[in-house]
């Protein structure tokens, strides 16, 4: 695998090219390490994806619903033990989950501390009045989208991406759609991978830094180029697809174990509970 | 819970202590002042728009309510049942592959950092341009594809906003896109300069319409969903706040790279490769001009608006100017004219007040009736364009 630029302090500092190729490779190896910890051993790992599938649809939905804090945390802390049972490295979940989104949802609902109405809460310096109102608002967003978060971050981990596909099929996809998004999971990684050598070819020959208006012909030129390769490539693949004598995709799915039933009887009644609790 | 008075308390330890404290006060009391009501809406306003105007639209779960999930969904349904059936006319088994790509390029165009003036970089969606090159209902379905993918693979975006997300990138953009680089560019040459300002106007409207719908779907959640003393459950700020910041941050900075890019995309195909962008042109040539697609749009939108009718229970009180008499006594008119008062009688209508007498709930009754006058309209326009139709026949 080709390496991107070490440290994200350089990223932050150098170019267009580089901040590219580093999320490319963010990309690619997050996908990697997913892989691995979802083809390690692991008590989510060893469930059904299929009933993977709907126990976290079924849990965001209670999480989504729920009035009460409490049972949004009570989730969350629920996420934690399965991490803890699937062999998902802790300090890496916790980080994994609360760096970015929950980070900007925060920022986002920092002002509504001082402009929702309510009884006052705290005082701060510069004259500024939380409210009681605003602080359960705040924590109401975070929590959800963290909780939220967690969860799929959770089946992403735990799963690998071709049970991941056999499952969808759960949700009454139809098989063509399951084949393009196999085939689409495919080629993102062979589009990601021609962009990393487009990339890194012209960061060779670069001597200077860009300006923003060629970084931004840089850009253009370099996605005008991947779709023409796209559209050729797809042309291709039809014909590669056509000559192997493709007519539809067969899906096998293995049957459920007595494992699955009893977490089956366990997700349900919990998911009663929570929803019923967090009316 | 603050019981002490704060003005004299602070008056007092600027009076007794040193001038470097008095310094501090004062400049304290000064920024206190800068954060005035209105100024600090205004600080706050900037401070989402930076942080919306450079990231990617992507909705997490826990900003939406359940309900809002739902109606979103239902919503895109129509559009990818149009994608789908447009693959079918078109390209019979050929789409597979063809998806796929498009979806595949949709999702690494949504990494690219684009720089924008002051040293930073901001991400384009690429809608605007994947509309551009295969039609606004292909490029539906490739985006959606690319959004399930996000959502599924790489936690990017929520699962239960799929639906809403999928609205505001896969549908409203690339359709709003594609209809301005359309307006500017249709019948103009391949290498016409008319489609690269095209495309940037349409990259540029698209994404400032989908943020509007963004906001839309943000700004609703405080009015709908709150808990019984009034606490918003999901996104906290009211339209007032959620519409401006997204649009304004949007127009100035994410759509600006959306239409910059799509035109250049644009510009170097003309230059590098030609066919692709002939490809929407044939294609389009090629599909058949039946008499339902044509009024596709149409369908569409009345399907949207009847999804929507629920939104009407909102609204407190009755429509403006359409009070009964009742209504308008108390209102405070002293008396009603003798010929309304005689004519109120005349007609009592099937319906009355939208409600059913038979449904036991107020909601239910409205939205029942809505679906009943929506079908009894349907009829009779069904029966009139028979009528015409018949007696154009006849007449030749």
């Amino acid at each position: 695998m080709t390496k991107g630029p070490q440290s994200s302090k350089s990223v932050l500092r150098s170019g267009v090219i580089e901040r590219t190729l580093a999320d490319i490779d963010h990309a690619l190896e997050q996908s990697l390490f997913a892989e691995q910890i979802a083809r390690g051993p692991g008590w989510l790992q060893s469930l059904d994806p299929r009933l993977k599938i709907i126990s976290v649809l079924m849990l965001l939905i209670s999480v989504s619903l729920s009035h009460s804090l409490a049972i949004i945390v009570l989730v969350y802390f629920l996420t934690l033990g399965l991490a803890a049972v699937s062999h998902v490295p802790m300090g890496f979940f916790v980080k994994r989950v609360w760096l970015f989104i929950p980070f900007f949802t925060a920022v986002i609902a920092l002002p509504a501390l001082f402009t929702t109405p309510g009884p006052v809460g705290l005082h701060l310096p510069f004259g500024l009045v939380t409210t009681t109102t605003g602080a359960m608002t705040a924590l109401f967003l975070l929590l959800r989208v963290g909780t939220s978060v967690s969860l799929t971050v959770l089946l992403i981990l735990t799963t690998p991406w071709n049970s991941m596909l056999k499952a969808l099929g759960v949700l009454r996809l139809p098989g063509v759609i399951i084949l393009i998004l196999g085939m689409t999971y495919r080629y993102i990684h062979l589009l990601l991978n021609l962009t990393n050598d487009m990339l890194l070819s012209r960061k060779s020959r670069v001597l200077r830094p860009m300006t923003g208006a060629e970084g931004r012909n840089l850009v253009a030129a370099t996605s005008g180029a991947l779709l023409s390769k796209s559209l050729q490539v797809s042309s291709e693949v039809y014909l590669a697809m056509q000559s192997r004598g493709f007519r539809d995709y067969p899906r096998t799915i293995d049957t459920l174990e007595f494992q699955d039933w009893v977490w089956a009887v366990i997700l349900l009644i919990l998911v009663a509970l929570l929803i019923w609790l967090g009316r | 819970m603050s019981v002490v008075p704060r003005e004299p308390v602070e008056a007092d330890r600027t009076n007794l202590q040193s001038p470097v404290k008095r310094r501090t006060a004062a400049i304290t009391s000064r920024i206190s002042t800068a954060l005035r009501p209105r100024r600090r809406l205004l600080l706050y306003y900037g401070l989402l728009a930076v942080w919306l105007g450079t990231t990617a639209m992507h909705i997490p779960d826990g900003y939406l309510s359940p309900a809002t999930c739902i109606v979103m969904f239902l919503i895109v349904l129509p559009f990818w049942v149009t994608g789908a059936r447009r693959l079918r006319q078109r390209m019979s088994a050929k789409n597979v592959p063809l998806i796929s790509l498009l979806a595949a390029f949709s999702f690494v165009i949504m990494m690219f950092n684009v720089p924008i003036p002051g040293g930073t970089t901001a991400h384009a969606v690429g809608g605007a341009l994947a509309a551009i090159i295969i039609g606004p209902e292909i490029a539906c379905m490739a985006v959606s594809i690319a959004l399930v993918i996000q959502a599924f693979f790489f936690g990017d975006g929520g699962i239960l906003a799929l639906g809403a997300n999928c609205f505001n990138m896969a549908v409203v953009l690339p359709y709003v896109s594609f209809a301005v680089y359309q307006a500017f560019s249709r019948n103009q040459p391949i290498t016409s300069r008319r489609r690269v300002v095209g495309a940037a106007l349409g990259g540029w409207t698209g994404l400032t319409v989908a943020a509007f719908f963004a906001g839309f779907e943000f700004g609703i959640q405080p009015m709908l969903f709150h808990a019984a003393d009034g606490t918003p459950l999901y996104a906290p700020y009211p339209l007032s706040v959620s519409l401006p910041a997204m649009v304004l941050a949007h127009a100035l900075v994410a759509s600006v790279v959306e239409g910059l890019i799509t035109a250049l995309v644009v510009a170097y195909l003309q230059r590098a490769n030609q066919s692709a962008l002939q490809f929407s042109v044939d294609s389009r040539a090629q599909a058949p001009a039946g008499g339902f697609m044509n009024w596709r749009f149409f369908w569409i939108a009345l399907a949207m608006m009847v999804v929507l009718v629920p939104l009407g229970l909102l609204a407190p009180g009755t429509a403006w100017g359409e009070w009964s008499s009742r209504q308008l006594a108390q209102r405070g008119l002293a008396s009603l004219p003798k010929g309304m008062a005689q004519l109120s009688g005349l007609w009592s209508a099937p319906l009355p007040g939208y409600n059913l007498p038979a449904a036991r709930n107020a909601d239910m009754g409205y939205i029942l009736s809505a679906l009943v006058g929506t079908i009894i309209i349907g009829i009779l326009a069904w029966l009139l364009t028979m009528l015409v139709t018949l007696h154009k026949t006849g007449s030749t």
